[in-house]
């Protein structure tokens, strides 16, 4: 058994009264790494965050923590994670500190350990100015904030958090997404999202996740990368339309092209390149070379958005 | 031992977060100030060889306060918990079904007994103002209190057991009180049936009002408190047996 590993998942299959919602994946994470779940709702995400936190067992296949078997070794494998569900349940009417301690007590730690904890949680999430309010009145963000505070406070090796910034505003995701960046030194984390910049800004690796199957598990680069051979490139350049069309279509890289006027005098050019070299260093010779003035150029970066939409889109008219 | 203590003060302290715990008590303390009512009426009418318990006992009244007042207590335990999720933040700690099942239970019977208290105020009352000490025996009260606390137990745990069946507050009061109604109804059967065979000798076991009529009088049979263990053993089971369902639905 590989103790890197934190995470091991094979052939998990769970059905409910008949319906797969996740089936035969299999996947791990080692430690220290920032995995990202991404699928469509309905995908297995949460599904396999409970299955992983011992919340619900799986129809079929072992899933390990750390080595230990959520089903067998269930109270073990609780101690070591720390799992926010997804719209982070809390007990609205206690206040932040009291429920954090009534948490920190529930899950096994001494009287001393607890307030040394709180107190640590309480600065890392930001929530010192708060303690005393109770959870009820405070706002989304800050509900967020608890929630992070409560999978944390034990000190597990393995954060799981279902959908972290659901519903937040996007100050409110900033800022949790750097505390989440900022427990990577510390802990292994499993976030699930549908949001895709989320996982591409937090992650070191993405699976997604769809109709309960994987379908790419892959670095956000490398995925990137993997899209990257039919990216266009867009520039901007100030120069007479017959010039520019000649230009284009004798150079071999250019697969096809395309013209738009711009503001003021420049042209708009999008460029498809042939067998996904980039263009840019061309692009900017022959600028230089002729004269033109260049006023922008940029190759269109795929997002996960686009190799998200890819990937889940056969699947999705194969079932139409 | 610590996840189960920590459990239980906080279910007990929920109670007193929000108004429902002080509107039980206010209630609950109304309906026993009414049974004091007619015990003065009736101690000042003519005199009785019976204990101050057994003529509080007297009224019906105090089986509309069991009766109603558990499903009441109880129906929030895990209905709620179920219905805001924290029930899946609470079952990812490491704390075993069986603690929780025994916290949220003692929680609730801790409240149930401090529900009682007015009673208990009532009977030193009237220890204070009647010249007789005698009728007040601290065997007599204990074994009220005794009676009180066995029939709260199987009462609250046939709650646990309503609420945990369900999502909804509401669905679980009304199962709880059609159980602890049923359950009460049945001592009335035997009486209906023709004939000493042995249904009615069967039924005649769950002579509820009967035996607690023995409690208040200062009699503690065995046979009462061993059902009434067992019968709170059992719904706690079946509460367990509830919540393990999610492992196999």
């Amino acid at each position: 058994m590989d103790d890197r590993l934190m995470i091991q998942v094979e052939n998990l299959t769970k059905r409910y009264a008949g319906h797969a919602a996740v089936s035969d994946i299999s996947f791990s994470v080692a430690r220290g790494e920032i995995v990202g779940l991404l699928g469509p709702n309905g995908a297995g995400k949460s599904t396999t965050m409970r299955i992983l936190s011992c919340f619900l067992p799986a129809t079929s296949g072992t899933v390990r923590v750390g080595g230990m078997d959520v089903f067998s070794d269930s109270e073990e494998v609780r101690r070591r994670i720390g799992y926010m569900p997804e719209n982070n349940p809390l007990h609205l009417d206690m206040r932040v500190a009291e429920y954090l301690r009534f948490r920190a007590r529930l899950k096994g730690l001494g009287r001393r350990r607890c307030r040394e904890r709180l107190g640590i949680v309480m600065e890392q999430c930001g929530l010192k100015d708060v303690s005393r309010k109770i959870i009820g009145q405070l706002s989304k963000g800050y509900r967020q904030r608890v929630g992070l505070a409560d999978a944390l406070i034990h000190e597990p090796e393995l954060i799981i958090l279902d959908e972290p910034t659901i519903g937040l505003d996007p100050r409110q995701i900033r800022s949790v997404r750097q505390l989440i960046k900022g427990l990577a030194e510390h802990h292994t984390v499993l976030l699930s999202s549908h949001i895709l910049p989320e996982v591409e800004m937090t992650c070191s690796r993405v699976l997604i996740l769809f109709e309960g199957r994987i379908l790419a598990a892959d670095t956000p680069e490398n995925l990137q990368h993997l899209m990257s051979s039919n990216s266009q490139v867009v520039a901007e350049i100030a120069a007479p339309e017959a010039e520019l069309q000649d230009c284009w279509a004798q150079m071999p890289e250019i697969e096809h092209f395309d013209i738009a006027p711009a503001e003021g005098e420049y042209l708009r050019c999008a460029l498809t390149p042939r067998d996904g070299i980039d263009l840019r260093p061309h692009i900017f010779a022959l600028a230089r070379e002729r004269g033109w003035f260049l006023r922008e150029l940029t190759r269109s970066r795929h997002s996960l958005e686009d190799i998200y939409v890819q990937v889940t889109q056969p699947a999705e008219e194969e079932e139409s | 031992m610590r996840a189960y203590w920590t459990l239980t003060r906080r279910e007990l302290g929920t109670y007193f977060l929000s108004l429902r715990g002080y509107v039980i008590i206010a209630a609950v303390g109304f309906l026993i100030g009414f049974i004091f009512k007619v015990l003065i009426k009736t101690l000042g009418s003519d005199p009785s060889p019976a204990p101050v318990t057994e003529l509080f006992y007297s009224t019906y009244l105090f089986w509309i306060i069991l009766l109603l007042g558990t499903p009441v207590i109880t129906m929030r335990l895990f209905a709620l918990e179920k219905f805001s999720g924290t029930f899946e933040t609470l079952m990812t700690t490491p704390i075993s079904d069986v603690q929780v099942v025994g916290a949220k239970f003692t929680g609730a019977v801790f409240f149930y007994m401090i529900m009682w208290l007015p009673l208990l105020g009532c009977i030193l009352i009237v220890r204070h103002y009647t010249s007789d000490p005698a009728a007040f025996d601290a065997e007599i009260v204990g074994s009220t209190f005794l009676g009180i606390f066995l029939l709260g137990c199987v009462f609250i745990s046939l709650g646990c057991f309503a609420s945990a069946l369900t999502r909804s507050q509401m669905t679980a009061a009304m199962i709880g009180l059609l159980l602890c109604f049923s359950l009460f109804l049945l001592s009335f059967l035997a009486d209906r049936l023709p004939g000493p065979d042995w249904q009615a000798q069967a039924l005649s076991m769950f002579a509820l009002p009967e035996q607690m009529h023995d409690f208040v009088r200062g009699v503690v049979d065995t046979r009462p408190v061993i059902l009434y263990l067992s019968l709170t053993f059992f719904f706690l089971f079946l509460t367990l047996r509830v919540l393990g369902s999610r492992r196999w639905k």
